[in-house]
C-alpha cells in the first residue's frame, strides 16, 4: 500500500500544489483543511478584502474545489476550541503584557505540527505534508533532522518554524521548499489547480486588514473586557509625562507612526509597561541593543550546544540575520550578544538562530 | 461504500422514482390548469395527497405540500403566532428549523429532557402562561432516536388553548403514526428521509386550525402554501408512503434487529463504550454511541476512509463538526457529546454490512485509543 498523507490545505495555492504534486507522485492524498476562527465572531471587524480572513467559506469552498479537482477525500476539522486557547487568548495576552506575540510560530508549535499530526495519525495518515517554505533533509552523521532555509529566499518561512521537534520534523513534508514561487505558480498552472491565480494570503490570518489592535478591542468587548482598562501615560525615557493613550496593545517597540508627541527630532517607541500602563518613547539610538536572553530555545539541527557557539540571529521575520555569540545558561536559556548593537530586539518575538542556510534553532527573546 | 447515515437523508427508491419519471416528462401540466393537461397532474397531486394522508392517519385536505422538513417547521411556528405577540413553548433537542423559528418569536420557553432525552409532559404543563400560543415538541430526535410521549404533551397543549406542533421529520417512515390519535394540530414530514427526493416535505394542518401563510402570490394548497404545486415531488412522497403503509411493519422489525445487533456487539467488544438515549422509546433505527476517550472527529474520517459512512453531531457552514446541542441537552459533558457516534440504518443494509461495520469500529476505536494513552 501506497504512503497516506495527510495534506493540511488552506484554499491557497501553495497548500494547493503540495496536494497536487503529492498526489500526481502516487502517493494516498487526504485533504484536510483546519477550521480555526470562527468568522461569525467579532462582526464589527468584518471586511470585503480577499486577504486577512482565516478559514473563511470562500478558502474552505477553494480548498474543496482543488481536493474535487484532485479527486482526493477532503474534510474539514475543527480545531476552534484549540486555536482559541493556544494562540488567540496567548496573542492578545502578550500584548496586554507588552509584548509583541507571533502567533503563527505559537500556530504552528500547538496546531499545525501537534493537534493537526495528531488529527493525521487518527485518520490512518502516516505523514503531513504543508505548503510551508522550508527544507527538512536527514543527516545520517549527526543523526538529525535538519531544517534549512527555502530556496525562495523571499518566501522562507523558518523564522515561524523554530519549534519544531525532532520527532515532528520526522513525519513532516515540506515539498516546496526547493522550488521558487513562480515555479509554483507554473505547477499551479501544470496541475490545473482551479485557484492557480489566487493572490498570496498576508498579514495575522484571523486578525482582518492587519488591524491587530482593532482585533484585541473587540475581543475585550466580546469577553465583556473594557478597552480602557490599557489606556495610560506615554512618557519619555527621562520620565517626563508628554500625553496620554488608548492602551498598551496599541504600540510596540520600535513603533514611530501614532504616538500624538510633536518633538524636534523622531520618536519611537523604546518599551510598553503593563504594570504601570505607561509607554516609553524616545530617539532611535535608545532602540539599540547588544544582548538578549532567550527563553523556551528549542534546538533543531544541532544537538543543545554544552559551549558558546557562533551563529547568525533573525529577530523578526524581516530582519537580516546578524552575527552573534549564543551562550548556554540551561537548558532552555541562552544569552545572546550580538556582534552590533540590534534596533528593536522585541520581547515576545522569535529569535532563530542561523548557520548559513541551516537553522540551528531559536526561542522566545524574554 | 457502505451508507449508514440514513437521518441525514435516504437515497430515492426504485419504485419512488418509477412513479415520478413520468410525471416529469409526460404529465407535465400545471396542476392549476383547467385543461387536460392540468387534470392530469391535478389528479397525480390527489393521488399523492391521499397516499400521505393515510401514512399519518389524517385526511387529505389536511395536508399541505411544502419544499421539506424546514419549511414546514418554519411554517408551523411563524404561520400559527404571524409573527404576533404571544409565547412559544419548545424543548432543547429541537432541529434548528424548529428552534431558529422559535427564536424569532417574542417570548419561548425551552424545557429540558432527562438524561434519556425525554420530555416530561408535567415540565410542559408547568411551563404554560395565559399567552401560550403554541407548543412545538419534535416526536423523535434526529440525533438520538428518542420518542416522546407526545399523545400526553398534546392533550396539555390543547387543553390550554395552544396548538400543538411536533416536528414529525425523524418519526415518518419509522414508527406507525395516527395524528388524529396523537391530538397533535401541526405536523411536519420530509420525504427525503425515507426515500423520497430531497425538496419535497408536508406539513399536517388538522382541520380547523389556524395558520398563516408565508409563501404568498397563489390560492394553492388551499391558500396555505402559495407556488406552482411540485407535483413530481409530491407523487415522490405519495409513494413512499404507500411503501410505508404497505411494508413499512416489516421493514422495522428488520431495522430493529440489526441495530440490536451492532449496539451488542460494539458494547460486548468495545469497553468504555455507551448508547445515548438507552432506556428510552427509540426508532427502530437509529443508535447513538459514545466511546470514552475518542474524538468522533477523527474516527469518523478514519471510518469513511475504510467505505463506512457514520455522522456525530452537526456540521457548521463550513462543514467542520459542531459539539451537538442534543448531546448537551441530556447532560453530557461537551468532551462526551464529541466522543459520540450516530449510526441510523436502513433498507439498504444487512446483517454482513453490519458486521462489517462493527470490526471497523472496534479497529478504528482501538487504533485512536492507542493513540491517546491517556485514556485506561
Amino acid at each position: 500500500m501506497s504512503e497516506v498523507i495527510a495534506v493540511a490545505m488552506s484554499g491557497g495555492v501553495d497548500s494547493s500544489v503540495v496536494a497536487g504534486m503529492l498526489h500526481r507522485q502516487g502517493a494516498r492524498v487526504i485533504g484536510l483543511t483546519m477550521q480555526l476562527w470562527n468568522q461569525r465572531r467579532l462582526p464589527e471587524l468584518a471586511t470585503d478584502k480577499p486577504t486577512g480572513r482565516c478559514c473563511s467559506l470562500d478558502d474552505v469552498y477553494d480548498a474543496r474545489h482543488v481536493a474535487q479537482h484532485l479527486g482526493i477525500p477532503y474534510y474539514v476539522v475543527n480545531f476552534e476550541d484549540r486555536f482559541e486557547q493556544q494562540v488567540v487568548k496567548p496573542f492578545v495576552d502578550e500584548y496586554l503584557a507588552g509584548r509583541t506575540p507571533i502567533p503563527c510560530t505559537l500556530c504552528n508549535n500547538f496546531i499545525k505540527f501537534d493537534q493537526f499530526l495528531d488529527m493525521a495519525d487518527g485518520v490512518g495518515a502516516h505523514r503531513i505534508a504543508t505548503g510551508h517554505y522550508a527544507q527538512i533533509a536527514w543527516n545520517s552523521d549527526s543523526g538529525r533532522w535538519e531544517m534549512r532555509r527555502s530556496v525562495d529566499r523571499a518566501k522562507d518561512q523558518t523564522y515561524f518554524l523554530f519549534g519544531l521537534t525532532q520527532p515532528q520534523l520526522a513525519r513532516t513534508l515540506f515539498p516546496l521548499g526547493g522550488f521558487e514561487k513562480p515555479q509554483v505558480r507554473e505547477l499551479a498552472r501544470e496541475l490545473a489547480i482551479p485557484t492557480a491565480a489566487k493572490p498570496d494570503s498576508q498579514e495575522i490570518c484571523f486578525v482582518p486588514n492587519g488591524d491587530y489592535a482593532a482585533f484585541i478591542d473587540a475581543y475585550f468587548r466580546e469577553q465583556g473586557i473594557s478597552p480602557k482598562e490599557t489606556a495610560g501615560e506615554l512618557v519619555t525615557t527621562e520620565g517626563r509625562v508628554v500625553g496620554e493613550h488608548s492602551g498598551v496593545h496599541h504600540f510596540t517597540v520600535g513603533q514611530r507612526r501614532g504616538l500624538g508627541v510633536a518633538a524636534g527630532e523622531p520618536l519611537y517607541v523604546i518599551a510598553t509597561e503593563p504594570e504601570t500602563r505607561r509607554v516609553v518613547i524616545g530617539r532611535n539610538d535608545a532602540l539599540l541593543r547588544a544582548t538578549m536572553r532567550v527563553k523556551d530555545v528549542n534546538w533543531i539541527s544541532i544537538a543543545p550546544p554544552a559551549a558558546p557557539i557562533r551563529a547568525e540571529i533573525k529577530i523578526r521575520n524581516k530582519h537580516a540575520a546578524a552575527p552573534a555569540t549564543i551562550t548556554p545558561v540551561d537548558a532552555t536559556h541562552v544569552e545572546v550578544r550580538f556582534d552590533e548593537p540590534q534596533r528593536a530586539v522585541t520581547p515576545g518575538q522569535g529569535a532563530v538562530f542561523y548557520s548559513g542556510e541551516l537553522v540551528l534553532g531559536g526561542g522566545w527573546i524574554e | 461504500m457502505f451508507y449508514f447515515d440514513h437521518n441525514a437523508t435516504t437515497p430515492v427508491s426504485a419504485e419512488v422514482l418509477e412513479a415520478m419519471l413520468p410525471v416529469m416528462t409526460e404529465v407535465y401540466g400545471n396542476a392549476s390548469s383547467i385543461h387536460h393537461f392540468g387534470q392530469a397532474a391535478r389528479q397525480k397531486l390527489d393521488d399523492a395527497r391521499r397516499q400521505v394522508a393515510a401514512l399519518l392517519g389524517a385526511t387529505p385536505e389536511e395536508i399541505v405540500f411544502t419544499s421539506g422538513g424546514t419549511e414546514a417547521d418554519n411554517l408551523a411556528v411563524i404561520g400559527t403566532l404571524g409573527f404576533k405577540a404571544g409565547h412559544a413553548i419548545t424543548t432543547t433537542i429541537e432541529h434548528p428549523a424548529v428552534l431558529a423559528s422559535c427564536a424569532q418569536l417574542e417570548s419561548v420557553t425551552r424545557v429540558e429532557v432527562d438524561s434519556r432525552g425525554l420530555v416530561d409532559p408535567e415540565d410542559i404543563r408547568r411551563a404554560l402562561r395565559p399567552d401560550t400560543k403554541i407548543v412545538s415538541v419534535m416526536h423523535a430526535n434526529n440525533e438520538l432516536g428518542v420518542i416522546q410521549p407526545l399523545k400526553e404533551i398534546a392533550a396539555i397543549a390543547r387543553e390550554a388553548g395552544a396548538v400543538m406542533h411536533s416536528d414529525g421529520v425523524q418519526a415518518a417512515g419509522k414508527i406507525p403514526l395516527n395524528l388524529a390519535d396523537l391530538g397533535v394540530d401541526l405536523y411536519s414530514i420530509a420525504g427525503h428521509k425515507f426515500y423520497a427526493p430531497k425538496g419535497v416535505g408536508a406539513l399536517f394542518v388538522r382541520k380547523g386550525t389556524k395558520l398563516a401563510a408565508m409563501m404568498h402570490g397563489g390560492h394553492h394548497e388551499r391558500d396555505r402554501r402559495a407556488g406552482t404545486e411540485n407535483v413530481s415531488g409530491a407523487v415522490g412522497l405519495g409513494r413512499a408512503a404507500q411503501w410505508m403503509i404497505d411494508q413499512g411493519p416489516a421493514e422495522w422489525s428488520r431495522l430493529a434487529a440489526l441495530r440490536d445487533r451492532l449496539e451488542n456487539a460494539v458494547l460486548d467488544r468495545i469497553p468504555g463504550a455507551h448508547v445515548n438515549g438507552a432506556g428510552a422509546p427509540r426508532t427502530p433505527n437509529t443508535s447513538n454511541i459514545r466511546f470514552d476517550g475518542i474524538d468522533s472527529e477523527p474516527l469518523l474520517i478514519a471510518l469513511d476512509l475504510r467505505g463506512f459512512a457514520v455522522s456525530s453531531g452537526s456540521a457548521c457552514s463550513s462543514g467542520a463538526q459542531e459539539p451537538s446541542h442534543v448531546l448537551t441537552a441530556i447532560g453530557l459533558t461537551k468532551e462526551q457529546a464529541k466522543s459520540s457516534i450516530r449510526f441510523s440504518l436502513g433498507r439498504s443494509n444487512d446483517a454482513a454490512q453490519l458486521d462489517a461495520l462493527v470490526e471497523a469500529v472496534v479497529d478504528s476505536v482501538a487504533h485512536l485509543r492507542k493513540l491517546a494513552p491517556a485514556y485506561v
